[in-house]
């Protein structure tokens, strides 16, 4: 059953192009997650998709309902966690949870009902009562989910839930997200952490300059885009090290300031010549996401 | 996007806006109320008794009739005005409370016809407060001032919509200064809250019938003195306009800067 149908969609500010022509198909049950450096279109695809914002053109179908022109409908069935937390400052947890509800139209008794389960699946069993100020940056975090939570959502948006939070933090709201998708919830997240789509999503887009320019699961994005192996190269004469060596033994070097990144199918050549330079170090490790990512949209910082 | 003029699209949801605003002034409500009577107070009794005992008859009632009837519509329009400026930019830009809102089912527009509402009946509950006092103090004639509560909401609903207009422009706070000092305050002094507009000069006598508080003093005082108003179809109309038209304006704003 689709839950997102996304076709041909195109949004742009002026001159700029933010969104150039993307499709999307998500499932009901499946993790997704949209990645991509800042300024890719990550969050201008979201507003889209919750018809906070009209497309120049293209197609939109949340839940089986066209958005923008239905998009009240669609989001009585949504939940939205946003990038930054817009919790009420003025009320308490649990008066978050019951002023939210409201605006589903849910009754206060169907609301109170729910709260309980909600406080508990955001670790907030014991803080009913206490006022947002109080709250941790990861309270605040499992908080706003958990209010995403209060209409039972088919399907949740989530713009990059985990930034700015501690590792504990992180893993916790990790954690809960897994547990949603084991009960049938579909997800959507953007996020530039890449050990975040790694460990959650099992199916993931790379976007760039409004468009997708890479698709499939974290396993096939690295097998199709990368070699399988990564030797990390550091000292100062890491760099003529990769002119006289390095490029010839591995299929791709890169240099980042003092670092050299070679890629190749078996380090083993790399390591037996660098076993002699006693004046460079270097780390061997399996390709992952992340060296996908910085192949796709460069090194370059995207401010 | 050409939207942004689009008619309005409301749902009853914005009802919920409402309540969600009610919510936070009952955490707040003393000290809200001591603010809406403080200010005006100090002003009509002030005035009212000072001036007032320097001219005890000078338009047909007491100076401090005259002023009461005058603070309840100030009253209101600064209420209405501060709530749909500073609240209200509190609510949108620095809160994104109205962003949390917008993710559930409701649209923008209900969002500024939930705020509007709001502002207005805030405002109602500053102008009720100096009505009351002026009952006590015996300044209002007969049952005709009634009538005042409706009016009361009405001018609260075109100064709502007139700060909702700001707030769509505004960078920041600091901003709202600006109409302060530029509009509301040269509002008061002109509309005939103090002294009647007609001691004023011709120009300035049409610009201050242009100008919405003129139209609700118009009405209010007359009823508080207990006659029906002179023209109160043309005052009430009027105020009608602005409350409609100042509404549809900061919709069109507010879309232009939040739905892009």
């Amino acid at each position: 059953m689709s839950h997102l149908r996304v076709r041909a969609l195109r949004k742009s500010y002026g001159t700029n192009v933010v969104v150039d022509g993307i499709d999307l198909d998500l499932v009901r049950g499946e993790c997704f997650g949209l990645l991509g450096p800042n300024g890719a279109g990550k969050t201008t695809t979201l507003r889209l998709c919750l018809g906070l914002t009209e497309a120049d053109s293209g197609e939109i179908h949340v839940l089986n309902v066209p958005v923008p022109q239905e998009a009240r409908r669609a989001r009585a069935r949504i939940g939205v966690v946003p990038q930054m937390d817009n919790l009420d400052p003025d009320f308490t947890v649990r008066e978050n949870l019951q002023v939210y509800g409201r605006y589903f139209d849910l009754s206060k008794q169907e609301v109170d009902a729910r709260i309980p389960a909600l406080l508990d699946f955001a670790g907030l069993g014991s803080r009913g009562d206490d006022n947002i100020r109080a709250l941790s940056g990861g309270m605040k975090r499992r908080l706003t989910l958990a209010r995403a939570l209060i209409n039972d959502p088919d399907l949740i948006f989530l713009d990059e839930p985990t930034t700015g939070l501690d590792p504990q933090a992180r893993h916790l709201i990790w954690q809960r997200l897994r547990q949603l998708v084991a009960q049938g919830k579909t997800i959507f997240l953007t996020t530039h952490f890449m050990d975040e789509a790694e460990r959650l999503c099992n199916r993931l887009a790379v976007m760039d300059q409004g468009r997708m320019i890479a698709g499939g699961t974290p396993r096939e994005l690295v097998d199709r885009h990368i070699q399988p192996q990564v030797v990390e190269v550091f000292g100062d004469s890491a760099e003529s090290w990769a002119q006289q060596v390095g490029s010839g033994l591995a299929e791709r070097c890169e240099t980042a300031g003092e670092t050299v990144f070679c890629y190749v199918p078996d380090a083993t050549a790399l390591i037996d010549d660098l076993g002699k330079r006693p004046d460079l170090r270097y780390v061997h490790r399996p390709a992952n996401l992340e060296d996908v990512f910085l192949r796709l949209t460069g090194r370059d910082l995207r401010d | 996007m050409a939207g942004h003029w689009a008619p309005p699209d409301f749902s009853l949801r914005c009802i919920h806006v409402w309540r969600r605003n009610l919510l936070v002034w009952k955490k707040l409500a003393i000290a809200s109320m001591i603010g809406n009577l403080a200010d005006p107070m100090l002003y009509m009794l002030g005035f009212g008794y000072g001036l007032g005992s320097m001219m005890p008859e000078a338009f047909g009632t007491s100076y401090l009739a005259f002023l009461a009837a005058g603070t309840v519509c100030s009253s209101t329009m600064m209420s209405a005005s501060f709530e749909a400026m500073y609240s209200g930019f509190s609510r949108m830009h620095m809160q994104k409370t109205w962003e949390a809102i917008m993710n559930a089912p409701l649209s923008l527009d209900d969002v500024v016809l939930g705020e509007t509402l709001w502002a207005a009946s805030k405002s109602l509950l500053s102008g009720l407060a100096v009505l009351m006092v002026a009952a006590i103090l015996g300044l209002c004639a007969s049952s005709l001032t009634l009538w005042v509560i409706p009016v009361i909401f009405l001018t609260g609903l075109a100064f709502g919509g007139l700060g909702l207009i700001m707030t769509a422009l505004s960078p920041s706070y600091d901003f709202f200064v600006y109409y302060m000092t530029l509009v509301i305050t040269p509002m008061m002094l002109m509309s005939g809250v103090f002294f009647p507009a007609e001691q004023l000069p011709m120009a300035l006598q049409i610009a201050t019938a242009l100008l919405p508080l003129s139209h609700s003093i118009e009405l209010v005082r007359p009823l508080m003195n207990g006659t029906l108003p002179a023209q109160w179809s043309l005052h009430l109309f009027t105020l009608a306009l602005y409350a409609i038209i100042g509404f549809y304006v900061a919709l069109a704003l507010t879309r232009r800067r939040l739905l892009k």
